[in-house]
């Protein structure tokens, strides 16, 4: 069944009348995440922009870490995903609770104070790793747009089936 | 319709039962060797950095999967989990044709004489099973040099004073050094350390007809794109199918191994690949599933004669369960050490292997493979204070290119109460007990953690490196990819599971070859000792069962 191309309302709406409603595979719903609903995404952006920050590199979420843990929950991490739902939401209740307002309003002092004291906890540590993945991981799997971290690292893109050698500096 | 009869049933296609089912059927015998796994090629794991044999946060693209193949850990606390293979402390290795051995990093080690005989070099060790093999390093010569020549491995151990004696040298030369080895070996030169190029089962030249290591940076956990590397799916496994004689089954996942009136194996039963029971008879039987999975089958076959599994009258069968516990350090040097050769590793020294004053035995220190960037993350979150903020973004930028780092595979002592046993309750997909894992680190082998730490720390320092951090594991419990110890090694069948070549105590032809008969483990990485202990067994079997 052919997607129907979303890049035109009108001809969207002509396709629907063409292929039924069964040809609607572009999703027009609140969010434009697979799993995460836009208010989720925005709790989990700034606790990523906690673990990588922004500097004249991208931070976590700039780099498309967001992108890469939503894709990955409806993947292998799909278990993970009521620890996600939970996890972020018991963030916002307490943010809410300690300062008045959800976690991504308060101020990065704030915020990196707030994760400070909850870093040991089980759903800290799992966002830590996944971050780390979706930002130093291979673009294929949803994050590190365009290699940006690898660029940071100084290391070839694309990545040359091993004969990029470097001077060896004989000592 | 039942299968036809054969001369022997190999299970597991690994380190141990791919030379044995060559050797059997080099002999002229009919061998079935059943696999539990796929075959999985470069093709299938695609330099996936999420998703190979060393990280498999996205999955274990070389078995087993998640889904049908729980296992039951128990933790410090006595808390019990179930974990799956890409996740949690599931100790796996892998389960696929060729085992581990399909994606390892390939160091080809010989044990030590001494590590053959750590009770009599050492004494006894309160609260380890420590204890002598029942054969000793030259029992094993031939055979090392066998698997060193028949799979093919490089390197250069000549200036190795502390190696056991060899008649034949290595058949390849070593892989051209990286970077790191030219800063490592003057360093160890000056602290009057004794440096080598580590054996690899790798291709350095043209070897067997396969082409030379082509230096990428996807080596260990990976498949070898130019198979290069050299496991039993490319070298014996072959072999053994191009005699005809031999029939490899993939998928098929063993149950419980069948006794007959008089006690002599008589059958593998197992699931095949459409999960249909089978039942294949043979006059010979070889289980060669691994350290963990090798207890279980044994204990997942029950009978009159062994009511708690095969081989388990004296309740050894899962006992003593070991690996290497990792020590080491990184350092930052001040200057670029970052190549981009694979494999990385490539240099060695076996100056703190025995002899360290006070500590029982030790550990091989070398460098480290090379590390795809999530790599090198996974690795320095275990030795440094806090991954993550801005201070890790800045670490990363400043470490990755110029982190090096040295660590060694430290020989444990063995502990009765590390164990492998069936869980009760959970079941795997097949409907058959899984493994339920259990245990802790003696404290002893902690302490010589510590010293090879810091030894590496030197070794670094040395070189150049500032700061240094170390690394020391924790007391949990150790297997993983080097798990070893379940079906020991010995003469006497009250205080092991299998006699000096393999064989079962009172059961007359059934074997178990893989590390799970190793006593103790060395302070290196086992599988070239598998190797030499599977060709050896295989040789008796071939004398006493054709």
């Amino acid at each position: 069944m052919p997607r129907a191309k979303c890049w035109n309302r009108r001809r969207f709406l002509h396709s629907l009348l063409v292929a039924g409603p069964s040809a609607v595979s572009c999703r027009r719903t609140a969010s434009r995440y697979r799993f995460l609903t836009d208010a989720e995404a925005s709790t989990l952006a700034a606790i990523c922009d906690q673990i990588i920050p922004a500097d004249d590199f991208p931070s976590a979420s700039q780099a498309g870490v967001v992108d890469f843990i939503d894709i990955q929950l409806t993947g292998p991490y799909r278990y993970l995903q009521r620890a996600y739902r939970e996890g972020l939401l018991q963030i916002d209740r307490e943010a809410q609770a300690q300062f008045g307002r959800r976690f991504a309003e308060l101020s990065p002092a704030q915020q990196q104070a707030f994760l400070e004291e909850r870093e040991k906890t089980e759903f800290f540590r799992m966002v830590r790793d996944h971050t780390l993945q979706g930002y130093y991981g291979d673009p294929r799997h949803g994050g590190n747009h365009d290699a940006i971290s690898w660029r940071m690292l100084g290391i070839p893109n694309p990545p040359v089936r091993g004969r990029d050698h470097y001077e060896l500096e004989r000592s | 319709m039942a299968l036809k009869h054969v001369d022997a049933v190999v299970i597991g296609s690994g380190a141990g039962g791919g030379i044995v089912a060559k050797e059997l059927a080099c002999a002229g015998m009919k061998v079935v060797l059943l696999e539990r796994g796929k075959w999985v090629k470069p093709s299938d794991c695609r330099k996936d950095d999420l998703r190979n044999q060393r990280t498999s946060v996205l999955g274990a693209p070389f078995g087993p999967d998640d889904e049908r193949n729980p296992r039951v850990y128990v933790d410090l606390n006595g808390r019990e989990h179930i974990v799956y293979p890409s996740r949690g402390a599931y100790h796996n290795n892998a389960m696929c044709v060729g085992g581990g051995t399909a994606s390892y990093g390939a160091m080809a080690w010989r044990f030590m004489p001494q590590d053959f005989r750590m009770k009599s070099t050492y004494g006894p060790v309160e609260g380890s099973t420590l204890e002598d093999w029942p054969i000793s390093y030259e029992d094993l010569e031939p055979y090392y040099e066998k698997a060193e020549w028949e799979l093919g491995v490089s390197g250069d151990d000549s200036p190795n004073p502390f190696k056991g004696p060899r008649r034949k040298p290595l058949p390849m030369p070593p892989l051209p050094p990286n970077r790191e080895y030219e800063i490592l070996k003057p360093a160890a030169l000056r602290l009057g350390l004794h440096p080598f190029d580590i054996p690899m089962l790798r291709n350095s030249v043209p070897y067997d007809g396969r082409p030379p290591c082509m230096r990428c940076r996807w080596c260990v956990g990976f498949a070898c794109e130019v198979n290069a590397k050299n496991g039993t799916q490319n070298t014996v496994i072959p072999k053994a199918l191009a005699t005809g004689n031999c029939e490899l089954r993939t998928e098929c996942i063993a149950r419980e191994i069948q006794l007959d009136a008089r006690g002599k194996a008589r059958a593998v039963v197992y699931y095949d690949a459409n999960d249909r029971l089978q039942v294949q008879t043979a006059d010979l039987i070889v289980v060669s599933c691994g350290a963990i999975e090798s207890a279980r089958l044994l204990l997942n076959s029950k009978s009159k004669l062994f009511p708690n599994g095969i081989g388990n009258n004296y309740d050894w069968v899962g006992r003593n369960l070991q690996g290497h516990t990792y020590a080491g350090a990184v350092g930052l040097l001040p200057f670029e050490c970052y190549d981009d050769l694979g494999p990385g590793a490539s240099i060695a020294v076996c100056d703190y292997n025995h002899g360290n004053p006070g500590l029982v035995g030790g550990a091989m220190l070398a460098n480290e493979f090379i590390r795809l960037p999530y790599q090198f993350v996974q690795r320095v979150q275990a030795y440094v204070p806090k991954a993550w903020g801005k201070p890790f973004k800045d670490f990363m930028r400043l470490w990755y290119k110029r982190a090096i780092m040295v660590q060694g595979p430290v020989q444990e002592m063995p502990m009765w109460e590390s164990r492998v046993q069936l869980d009760p309750k959970v079941k795997d997909h097949w409907g058959i007990p899984v493994a339920r894992l259990s245990g802790r680190k003696h404290p002893h082998t902690l302490q010589v953690a510590e010293f090879i730490a810091r030894k590496a720390e030197e070794w670094i320092r040395e070189a150049g490196a500032d700061p240094v951090f170390r690394r020391v594991p924790g007391p949990e419990l150790s297997a993983g990819q080097h798990q070893a110890g379940t079906c020991r090694m010995g003469k006497d069948p009250k205080t092991s599971v299998v006699d000096p070549y393999c064989r079962v105590h009172d059961v007359e032809n059934l074997y178990v070859v893989d590390a799970s008969v190793h006593v103790t483990n060395g302070g290196f990485n086992p599988v070239l000792t598998i190797m030499a202990i599977a060709y050896r067994a295989a040789e008796r079997m071939i004398r006493t069962h054709r």
